[in-house]
């Protein structure tokens, strides 16, 4: 993974701090003309991963992506499933049966409901598979090496107790689509032990971790502890914590953190973007520079 | 340990089950829901015990506590079964279908001394509850009017579904959506006591409404509008927010922010004459598991203290939520009235 990925919660009105700039970042992302340009600043500063839900918008992301092969010869996309609102609201319209039947083939869903108990029991796997492959459809032909499940799909199977499924998630996506599954959470250290004991070897994980300690939950020290002692491939999210941590402190306590592999961010504007990857950048070689032990790790990844 | 049951595992149920999981003094001793097919699921993958009657689950499991994110019709029955039993009572919003049906519940759970909840979540909001602290400090002065609104995805064609679509289950925004909005009115002033007008309008629903606007009036005289929409295709998700104006100054707050005008230099710790801005980062506590907000992880944490008797059963009360239930049924004769 490269050390630094772009991500889309700024395209999609998604802001953990404020329903205002929800709005207004809706308002500033309504074209996917301008999409498209701010990630272009994104791939002018070097960072060529966008990591992004599988929103129906995207897929006219990947289409501009698809058609401009010279441009985007690098350009990769981490997909992230699903776009649980899209689900969420149908849950509550249509209940759980009715979202079936909405979204799976028409046949299929049939059948569900002749075999009953017996057939979805055997067969949820396949539901599962099959939604993953509504999903994927739009990235055809776009280099998706990191394939994420949704913390809310992650954490609800943790506080389910069905890390099968989530081994199943791991293992169909080797399978169909030759990528890694990584997996988003809200709980980094739960998460990590529950992957432990399924046998899910250095598994991509991506969390909230941030010097304020927002959205860490259990705390921040325990989020440290796990990343100073378990094997895995963390990248950073929410390092700016909504705001609450200046740019600069920020991205120094996440580069200084052991075992950070890659970190995430999204920025609207030019310049944000330019301040950010920069302060990544100096951060990172000064570490590197006092510490020769990880230098060479340090600079293979920027 | 806390021996827990759930009955209704749909979208909150779920939800719920899966907090109540990973929560450490808490064991699922049995999950029950009539869908063959979510049974099906939790049966085959989840450590859970599963059953299709109720019944059967409590007497069979044996639950310290239950929770009921059943439709909103079978609330009535299923509580009164579940006291009866003496198991303590976590309850999806709304509390009943009519303020007739709470009343003999909180009885009886006040005689039995019965632990009981509403899923109100917006009384664990980090926002709103600032709100209620510096309104509890008298800085904003003298209320002279609010405004209270809540808008979001839900329905967005002509479509009938479950439950949610039928008036006489507790379907519609009125029930649903705008529950939330008349319960936070409640917890930050007064609850409603009377209602002026109110217009209830079907946008694509054929049976239940999906938007209410009504002047409200409250029981310490404070007034105010409530404007709720489940049909507004602009939002991501359910957005809530509150605005308070007082003769000290004015409050706008949703669940992410909180912004305060202060008339003069008289105002609590942290803040100043003018605007002020803080967020969900500066007010929220940290929980131990989050799987869709603090909020709902600690609504649940809260519950399950009050049943090992380590904080006091205060908060979301069947009597206050009940409250809530009066306030929707004085909106419903307000649009009849006129």
């Amino acid at each position: 993974m490269e050390r630094i990925i772009f991500g889309d919660n700024q395209f999609f009105a998604v802001n953990h701090i404020s329903d205002e700039k929800s709005r207004l970042q809706a308002i500033k992302f309504n074209t996917d003309g301008a999409i498209l340009r701010t990630l272009d600043y994104a791939i002018g500063h070097g960072v060529n991963t966008f990591m992004c839900t599988t929103h129906d918008r995207i897929a006219a992301i990947c289409e501009a992506v698809l058609s401009d092969q010279a441009k985007y010869s690098n350009f990769k996309i981490y997909p992230c499933m699903p776009y649980a609102h899209k689900y969420a609201n149908a849950i509550t319209e249509l209940g759980i049966s009715g979202t079936l039947r909405e979204y799976l083939p028409g046949n299929f869903f049939g059948s569900l409901l002749k075999g009953g108990m017996a057939f979805l029991s055997k067969d949820l796997l396949a539901v599962m598979q099959l939604m993953i492959d509504a999903e994927m459809k739009m990235f055809k032909g776009i280099d998706t090496p990191v394939i994420f499940l949704q913390n809310i799909i992650t954490d609800l199977l943790l506080g389910l107790r069905m890390p099968k499924i989530l081994v199943a998630f791991h293992d169909y996506i080797k399978l169909k689509y030759n990528a890694e599954a990584g997996f988003i959470t809200m709980n980094l250290p739960i998460l990590i032990s529950t992957l432990e004991q399924t046998g899910i070897k250095n598994p991509i994980v991506c969390s909230s971790i941030n010097l304020a300690g927002f959205r860490m939950s259990g705390g921040k020290s325990i989020y440290e502890h796990t990343l100073g002692t378990k094997k895995f491939r963390a990248i950073a999210m929410q390092i700016f914590a909504g705001g609450a941590v200046s740019p600069q402190k920020a991205i120094e306590y996440v580069c200084n953190l052991p075992n950070i592999e890659s970190i995430l961010f999204g920025a609207s504007s030019r310049n944000n973007i330019q301040e950010t990857v920069s302060l990544i950048n100096q951060f990172d070689n000064f570490r590197a520079n006092n510490r020769p032990d990880i230098k060479e790790q340090v600079l293979t990844v920027i | 340990m806390v021996r827990v049951g759930l009955i209704g595992a749909g979208k909150m149920g779920i939800s719920h089950l899966s907090i109540l999981g990973a929560h450490p003094e808490v064991e699922v001793v049995g999950v029950c829901d009539t869908s063959r097919l979510v049974i099906g699921a939790l049966s085959r993958y989840s450590p859970f015990p599963c059953f299709t009657e109720y019944k059967k689950m409590l007497n069979t499991a044996k639950p310290d506590a239950v929770f009921v994110a059943a439709p909103t019709k079978s609330h009535a029955p299923i509580i009164r079964d579940l006291i009866g039993s003496n198991i303590h009572v976590f309850t999806e919003k709304p509390f009943c279908l009519s303020s007739e049906e709470g009343v003999p519940l909180i009885k009886m759970a006040k005689e039995k001394g019965i632990v009981n909840q509403v899923g109100y979540h917006n009384r664990f909001v980090g926002t709103f509850n600032e709100v209620k602290k510096i309104l509890n400090l008298g800085f904003l002065g003298e209320i002279v009017h609010f405004s209270a609104e809540a808008y979001g995805p839900v329905v967005l064609k002509d479509k009938q579904g479950t439950w949610r679509s039928k008036p006489n289950e507790g379907g519609g925004c009125l029930m649903d959506y705008a529950s939330h909005v008349l319960d936070l009115i409640q917890f930050l002033l007064s609850p409603v006591e009377k209602v002026h007008a109110s217009l209830i309008k079907s946008v694509y629903s054929q049976h239940v409404d999906d938007a209410i606007y009504s002047l409200l009036q409250l029981e310490n005289n404070v007034t105010g509008v409530l404007s709720v929409n489940w049909s507004d295709e602009s939002y991501r998700k359910m957005s809530t927010s509150v605005t308070l104006m007082g003769t000290c100054g004015k409050i706008i707050s949703d669940g992410n922010e909180l912004k305060v005008y202060f008339k003069t230099s008289e105002c609590p710790p942290g803040y100043t004459k003018g605007w002020n801005v803080k967020n969900i980062t500066d007010l929220t506590s940290p929980v131990n598991f989050n799987l869709r907000g603090e909020e709902y992880s600690a609504q649940i944490d809260h519950f399950i203290s009050a049943v090992q008797k380590r904080v006091l059963n205060d908060k979301n009360s069947f009597e206050t939520s009940w409250f809530t239930d009066k306030a929707i049924e004085l909106i419903r004769k307000s649009v009849k009235l006129n």
